[in-house]
């Protein structure tokens, strides 16, 4: 890891409400690294779960909101059932993919394209529409070859509708994220 | 309204990518006496997204269902799918904060009083249904197939949220295949993570880590493996060329969902338990069944004993 001048981008707030937000009590990692090491993911890590932990400590927002380890821990709650001292870590992780997001530090990043994508489709249709979902995420991305090799091996199972399912209560699942957008959330 | 014991949430993909593990589900309740019944109009739990964006916003979109179930008179829903069993169970945990749930409940149209428990279907099966009763309806024993089971990262994890089977060696799967007469190997990475939804923005990472999963099983001389969940199963079926490619290999494992076997052994018409929708012809796995359970020559011997 490059170093960091600690003195100059200490951030306190940033401690504090990463503590708040999560539940966690942060001083309580003594970087042991189980967390690490049962990480299926630090192979595409640019900064291991341990060392976000630390730097989190240390107050490095910046270094922090801006890794692609957020996009790239997919919850699979290993490092939270092996902590020695019940941090849940996942639920930090997920904080600071909370607090990437609301401070513009990701809008590129495929991963969390394809999550926007899914729950755009979520809000319209009130469930996912897998095919629809896929097609959208090519548009926005682009990348036109994604999964193509799959066709062939999926679309004479039949499994992958080409309609959506809407539900009732669209208009309810609407009035859900309009009002989470009011209360200040954003996606 | 219902004479449903449960209400039961399919999840999204089981109306697509997983519609067998939905219909085999179902049989399988049905074959069992287990009375289920849909939420009605019931909506995606959000998922791994929602819960990337917001916690008050990913409970929402669980809680508008568990309100469903409450509408219901039922105070029990099961679902097979692991990553909605997380959604729901995660916000009845959380809603038990009074301000948690009013934050929740502002974003509902109904809100939900916290009545309702949620319950993976492999657990109701073992704990509610039992192993004795499973064995009992075995009617075609699963004799001779030589199975991986496949829990995946999040069934049992983290155990004071999911509160069933062992967090590090889950066993659910392993002792109901084993009640049907399957001979079970002890694969050693059940609960390590296949990749989960990154194979449309990142198959690499998918590739690799389900690879591994596929690599183990065929090593222990599995004939298939068996799994719990709709995003592993699609990862290492769907996915297994690309698995393939990224070990440098050519797989051939058929990965079944633990209630498509049931409901063979059970005697379900196999019409309900959509063998075809499996990409990786399970064609030679199936002929297994009802072979001596001693195996044949030419296939690699396990390394250890039972789990």
């Amino acid at each position: 890891m490059d170093g960091v001048n600690l003195n100059a981008s200490y951030d306190a707030g940033f401690v504090e409400q990463v503590q708040q937000e999560s539940g966690q009590n942060m001083s309580l990692c003594y970087q042991c690294g189980n967390c690490t090491a049962g990480c299926p993911y630090t192979f595409v890590y640019d900064i291991p779960v341990s060392q976000i932990m630390r730097l989190v400590q240390a107050g490095q927002k910046r270094r922090v909101l801006e890794c692609a380890s957020l996009w790239l821990c997919a919850t699979c709650e290993s490092c939270t059932t092996r902590c020695p001292n019940e941090i849940d870590v996942a639920r930090v992780m997920d904080v600071l993919r909370h607090m990437s997001r609301r401070q513009g530090f990701a809008a590129r990043r495929p991963v969390k394209v394809f999550w926007d994508t899914f729950l755009e489709s979520v809000r319209r249709h009130g469930r996912v529409f897998e095919a629809g979902l896929l097609a959208s995420y090519v548009t926005k991305t682009g990348r036109v070859w994604t999964d193509m090799d799959l066709a062939p091996r999926i679309l004479p199972k039949g499994k992958l509708k080409l309609k959506p399912h809407p539900i009732q209560g669209r208009e309810e699942m609407e009035k859900i994220f309009k009002r989470f957008e009011a209360r200040g959330g954003r996606s | 309204m219902t004479e449903a014991t449960y209400a039961y949430y399919p999840g999204c993909s089981g109306l697509g990518t997983s519609i067998e593990y939905d219909s085999s589900s179902r049989a399988v309740c049905r074959a069992l006496f287990m009375k289920i019944s849909d939420v009605p109009d019931w909506s995606c739990c959000g998922s791994t997204p929602a819960h990337t964006v917001d916690h008050v916003l990913s409970a929402a979109l669980s809680a508008r269902n568990l309100a469903l179930v409450e509408s219901m008179g039922l105070d029990t829903v099961v679902t097979p799918c692991p990553s909605c069993l997380t959604n729901l169970r995660t916000a009845c945990h959380r809603m038990e904060d009074a301000a948690f749930s009013a934050e929740v409940n502002a974003l509902l149209d109904t809100p939900f009083k916290g009545t309702v428990q949620a319950k993976s279907l492999l657990q109701a099966l073992i704990e509610d249904v039992g192993l004795e009763m499973i064995a009992a309806s075995t009617v075609k024993p699963l004799t001779g197939l030589k199975v991986a089971p496949y829990y995946g990262c999040i069934m049992n994890r983290p155990p004071e949220l999911m509160r069933f089977d062992d967090h590090e060696n889950p066993v659910a799967m392993d002792r109901i295949l084993e009640a049907m007469g399957a001979e079970v190997v002890p694969f050693p990475l059940k609960v390590e993570c296949c990749g989960a939804s990154f194979g449309v923005p990142r198959k690499d990472v998918v590739a690799k880590l389900s690879g591994r999963l596929l690599e183990t099983a065929r090593e222990l001389g599995a004939d298939a493996m068996v799994t719990a969940c709709p995003l592993c199963q699609m990862n290492l079926d769907l996915r297994q060329e690309q698995a393939s490619r990224a070990v440098g290999t050519h797989f051939e494992m058929p990965v079944f969902y633990f209630t498509q076997l049931m409901g063979l052994a059970m005697g379900v018409a196999e019409a309900e338990l959509g063998f075809d929708k499996i990409c990786v012809s399970p064609a030679r796995a199936l002929s297994l069944i009802g072979s001596p359970a001693s195996k044949p020559e030419g296939r690699k011997a396990t390394s250890g004993g039972q789990a």
